[in-house]
């Protein structure tokens, strides 16, 4: 499998409100009529530090561990993320595969039962309208995980090419499961399969990275998939709402195993290379732009029938003006999303930031960001402007951490 | 509030002829140990008529674990309100803005070196930086310790 660049999640950043005058990159708001994960009393027992973050009441950080502590502790161990406020989808139908492809670069008939591939949704200019994790649990039946900051566009999206396409006659049946109906935790790190085993029926020696099985999490039915957002092995559980916390406290009973909030997940998935839906990713740029020409599979790019596939396999064949690149700043202020970067041979501006912070892992600072095509290859020395000044960088291989993905040899 | 007060006695008697003699004994009362508080969490403290400023604990804790700071030159002179460093943790960069207006006069080198004690000792070895006071009237504009807790409160 290629360099896997697995993106999801996180939503644009919002207002500390409190300190919205000190505060300035816009991570969280408090509006309230924020839905409430059905996790939500246990982030509360636990010392969470709950905000609303896209519409869902979720944790930042606990109170037992700092960020950096929380995001070091997942690379060592293991930790469980609550991810509820992602959109589940089930996806019915003899012809819910063709469906599908018709609206992302995927080739579903081409992967085995009960695998998992990320794709993109995308728009006729080949622009990504979200990225999501769809897992073929057979011909017949799909299972669709994606950003719940899109969750309004991802729905009306599914539902109206669904609808045009079973009005051609086709069969297909889309099916949203609401967060009260359904949770989804993470459980990530080097110990997360051993902690699993104990707790499942599942073989989790044979469940290989980016494949799904239904079995028992302590009793509960549930299904696992070996994915993550972090760059560390681990697997994603999709539990029913009221047996969540069950699920959740059992995982918890072991000492390898502690909960960590948002704040942890964007360095995590920082470090891992992982692009971040609203920041690094968005409808005005192409897979091929964002550096994700490996989401159009093989036996799509001779089919050349998905939406914007002329424009994107074009630029294929004839290049881009400009790439996501990873970062890197050794030492001084991280670059945050909006940085201006420059050439440092020219100090002309060639692009810019679109997420950034401290690499807990590494110590200095990661980001990805745009640059133009003749400045993409590792090691160009930039500049990122950061408050007025030009603090020197240099373009870096993503991910910066080595991914640690269950992967047969 | 207690600030207020104190600068009005002062003004009125420093046209007097008890000015010298009062001097000290108004200076004394401008440097009682109070910090006085921003809006947006900053502090500051005078002694001698130099300002030192700082984070509130509020402003730390939102902001978590600090690992960089960038404070303003020796020597620059900076207005009230002006951005004058930042402080950046994993989750947020957070701008840093002058309580007060005047000459800084030195940086907190032991919290550049190690960003993490503006956490742990935010009102103490934590401090950021420290200003000569051009206008020391302007501490009649901030908050005093009562009046910021409110404010936490009522925001």
């Amino acid at each position: 499998m290629c360099s896997i660049a697995l993106s999801r999640v996180l939503f644009a950043p919002r207002v500390v409100p409190k300190i919205s005058g000190t505060v300035s990159t816009r991570w969280y708001s408090d509006e309230s009529k924020a839905t409430k994960t059905p996790l939500y009393d246990l982030h509360t027992k636990y010392g969470g530090k709950v905000v609303d973050f896209a519409g869902f009441l979720l944790p930042v950080q606990y109170s037992d561990l700092s960020l950096s502590e929380s995001h070091l502790f997942t690379r060592k161990s293991a930790s469980i993320f609550d991810v509820s406020h992602m959109l589940q989808t089930n996806v019915r139908g003899k012809d819910c595969l063709s469906w599908f492809e018709s609206i992302c670069p995927v080739d579903l008939k081409g992967m085995k039962d009960g695998s998992s591939s990320l794709t993109v949704f995308l728009n006729e200019k080949g622009g990504i309208i979200d990225d999501l994790i769809v897992t073929k649990v057979n011909a017949e039946t799909l299972y669709v995980v994606s950003n719940a900051g899109r969750l309004e566009v991802d729905k009306q999206h599914m539902k109206e090419t669904s609808e045009i396409f079973r009005k051609k006659g086709n069969d297909v049946n889309v099916e949203f499961l609401e967060t009260s109906q359904r949770a989804l935790i993470a459980l990530q790190g080097p110990k997360a399969a051993s902690v699993l085993q104990k707790l499942t029926d599942i073989t989790v020696e044979d469940l290989m990275f980016m494949t799904s099985r239904l079995g028992k999490v302590a009793g509960v039915d549930c299904r696992v998939t070996r994915c993550g957002y972090t760059g560390e092995d681990g697997v994603e559980i999709s539990i029913p709402a009221e047996k969540a916390e069950l699920v959740t406290e059992a995982l918890l009973q072991s000492s390898d195993v502690k909960l960590a909030g948002l704040g942890a997940r964007d360095s995590l998935r920082l470090e891992a290379g992982l692009c971040l839906y609203g920041n690094d990713i968005d409808e005005s740029v192409t897979p091929v732009e964002a550096n994700l020409t490996w989401l159009i599979a093989k036996r799509r790019r001779t089919d050349d029938n998905f939406p914007g596939s002329s424009i994107i396999l074009r630029q294929i064949k004839e290049g881009v003006t400009k790439r996501r690149v990873g970062i890197r700043l050794e030492t001084g202020p991280p670059a945050r999303k909006g940085a201006v970067l420059k050439d440092a041979k020219t100090s002309e501006t060639i692009g810019a930031v679109t997420s950034g912070c401290p690499a807990p892992s590494l110590g200095g600072n990661v980001a990805m960001g745009y640059v133009s095509e003749a400045l993409k290859k590792a090691g160009t020395q930039l500049f990122v402007n950061i408050r007025g000044k030009d603090v020197p960088c240099a373009v870096a291989k993503m991910p910066f951490v080595p991914s640690k993905y269950y992967i047969k040899k | 509030m207690v600030v207020c007060s104190v600068f009005r006695v002062t003004s009125r008697l420093a046209r007097s002829s008890l000015a010298t003699q009062c001097c000290g004994r108004a200076l004394y009362s401008t440097e009682q140990k109070g910090r006085f508080y921003t809006k947006k969490h900053e502090w500051v403290s005078v002694k001698d008529n130099v300002g030192t400023v700082g984070i509130s604990s509020y402003a730390q804790d939102a902001l978590g674990e600090v690992v960089y700071v960038q404070l303003p030159d020796v020597g620059k002179e900076i207005a009230a309100g002006d951005e004058c460093g930042a402080l950046e943790s994993v989750k947020a960069a957070s701008e840093v803005y002058s309580p007060v207006s005047g000459t800084v006069t030195e940086t907190n080198k032991a919290a550049e070196a190690k960003p993490a004690l503006i956490n742990k000792s935010c009102y103490e070895e934590g401090w950021l930086f420290r200003v000569r006071l051009a206008k020391p009237e302007e501490l009649q504009q901030l908050m005093d310790q009562a009046a910021y807790d409110k404010f936490l409160q009522d925001h």
